[in-house]
């Protein structure tokens, strides 16, 4: 039997180990195990960093293509503090943010309005479906022409593509969380007296909000995509068009630093949709930490 | 309203009922099918697995309609869903987003009763069922048992004069669906309300039900109609070692069985 010994784990307690001492060894051990994740995390981003820089310097790689992160690092600090070639960072940042979020909202919001309304009738989906899916199937930056020409350089044709970005994930998602509401929920609810609007309301929308969300997890992204594809292709401000003037005048440091502003942007949206789930969802069950 | 006063709580008369398969081909779940539940009345439903006893449960809420016959609740045939009607299911059907007395307070809501009143009838009912200390709690929180309860006060706090209860504690352990048949009959002795209750376990069926319809094989008719005649009230975890509850179990069992070894020899064929 020694090699069932071998197998239990270095915290297996002794019999007779009160409540509070594997209660104090599993925080230890949770602690633990955070420190240990954040320290690879973090490790390994300066290894990349590290990587990148030396490859850079040692001409391994052609820092003209490629740019350093010490080059990024000071395009992007020149942009904070003397704005770009173009006006203030923080205009782009904005006009930017103004399409995306624009374009998020009015797009999830359609979504789902008319996901709902599509899963709850079924014979207007079978009507629809068609049209849905043959739309679904233009790949959405080839919109954004059009967009610019019917809509302008403007703000609308950005948030028309940020529109379409966004509507398709959530509509499928919203649609799908409402087939898949549970049978006997909404048996019990019309026996217990809801109306159609009731049951839609508090049975069927509820039901469907996990599907819902996973989708705006994502479209926060798609719909920083629409806004960015549209200013590339034709704008006077945002982010987008700072791509393209660096590109213009083969200005790595400053494409690679507009990505870095898009990817904290996107992270920080993110971070706050989770939030706002995890305030909405406290209904769900939480895992149960073994205590090893 | 004279002929309303005396009519029974739930009929149906030759009644049938089709489904379509998703091949497009016709499946008979019940044919020819007669039952009558007099008001105050406590109807147990046994038959094989899959033999269409739910479908009958479902006619008499209006969630389905007959192919042919008639369904009369309370002298009048089914039109929709009727607000006199309470339902326990099978499955968990409670709203997990709801904490336990939002969800007993569903029924009065969506009936339009203000929000207070519902409110108060819904504490009440959780006291009633034992659950007064968890009504901030969400289902996920509770076990089998306390969530069947909460589906009981869910129910009963609409005043249903007509229960249907669709196999309700078949998933429960069998010390919980004890407790839980004692809690029911108390419940409906205070209610006086007509109950159907559906079930596959027979020994359920005879203690708590004043009749007890046995059910052939699919499409399900009905085989035979037993009367339980036991005295009330009936103490659930006691009677089944009493000599006429085995003599009904033997005799009504002898019956049933038959019936069982079709369903089991049809679904190994």
């Amino acid at each position: 039997m020694t090699d069932a010994t071998v197998n239990i784990p270095t915290a297996a307690f002794r019999p007779g180990t009160s409540d509070a001492e594997i209660e104090a060894a599993a925080a230890k051990a949770a602690a633990h195990r955070r420190h240990t994740v954040t320290f690879w995390r973090l490790g390994i981003l300066v290894v990349f960093l590290a990587l990148w820089e030396i490859a850079g310097r040692m001409a391994w790689i052609d820092p003209f293509f490629y740019a350093m992160p010490s080059s990024i690092a000071g395009r992007l600090y020149e942009w904070i503090t003397e704005g770009t070639s173009e006006g203030p960072l923080w205009y782009h940042l904005y006009v930017t943010m103004e399409e995306s979020v624009l374009g998020f909202v009015t797009g999830s919001v359609a979504g789902i309005i008319i996901g709902v309304a599509l899963g709850r009738n079924r014979m207007a989906a079978d009507i629809f479906s068609i049209y849905i899916k043959v739309i679904n199937s233009i790949p959405r930056v080839v919109l954004a022409p059009i967009f610019i020409m019917i809509l302008g350089l403007g703000l609308a044709s950005k948030v028309a593509l940020a529109f379409v970005m966004v509507f398709f994930v959530v509509f499928h998602n919203a649609f799908q969380g409402v087939r898949e509401a549970d049978r006997a929920m909404i048996a019990n609810a019309r026996i217990l007296g809801a109306s159609d609007w009731q049951l839609t309301r508090s049975v069927i929308v509820p039901s469907a909000m996990s599907w819902i969300f996973a989708s705006l997890h994502v479209s926060f992204g798609f719909a920083i995509i629409g806004a960015i594809v549209g200013e590339f292709v034709g704008s006077r401000y945002g982010i987008g068009l700072l791509i393209n003037i660096a590109k213009g005048s083969f200005d790595a440091a400053g494409m690679y630093a507009a990505i870095v502003i898009v990817m904290v942007v996107a992270l920080g949206a993110e971070y706050l949709m989770t939030m706002v789930e995890n305030r909405l969802a406290k209904w769900r069950p939480q895992p149960l930490h073994e205590t090893q | 309203m004279a002929v309303e006063k005396t009519a029974p709580a739930i009929e149906l008369i030759n009644v049938s009922r089709r489904f379509l398969s998703p091949t497009g081909k016709s499946l008979t779940a019940i044919r020819d099918f007669t039952m009558t539940v007099e008001r105050g009345e406590f109807v147990a439903v046994v038959g094989p697995t899959g033999c269409g006893k739910s479908t009958t449960l479902n006619l008499v809420t209006g969630l389905a309609s007959p192919s042919a016959g008639e369904v009369r609740v309370m002298g009048a045939p089914v039109k929709g869903i009727d607000p006199r009607i309470g339902f326990v299911f099978q499955t968990d059907a409670l709203f997990p987003w709801r904490t336990v007395i939002e969800n007993v307070m569903a029924g009065p809501l969506f009936r339009g009763r203000p929000r207070a009143q519902a409110q108060a009838s819904a504490r009440d009912w959780l006291a009633r069922v034992g659950l007064a200390r968890f009504e901030q709690h969400y289902p996920h929180q509770l076990s089998g048992g306390m969530r069947k309860r909460v589906a009981l006060a869910q129910t009963f706090i609409n005043g249903p004069e007509i229960l249907l209860m669709d196999e309700p504690f078949s998933a429960l352990d069998v010390q919980t669906r004890v407790l839980m048949h004692e809690e029911l009959l108390r419940l409906w002795s205070e209610a006086k309300a007509s109950v159907v209750f559906v079930t596959h376990d027979l020994e359920e069926a005879i203690a708590l039900a004043d009749k007890v319809y046995v059910l052939t094989a699919g499409p399900a008719t009905v085989k035979s109609v037993y009367t339980i005649d036991l005295p009330r009230p009936r103490v659930v975890a006691d009677i089944r070692y009493e000599q006429r509850f085995i003599d009904y179990s033997r005799t009504i069992w002898a019956d049933l069985k038959e019936e069982v070894e079709t369903s089991y020899a049809r679904a190994a064929a």
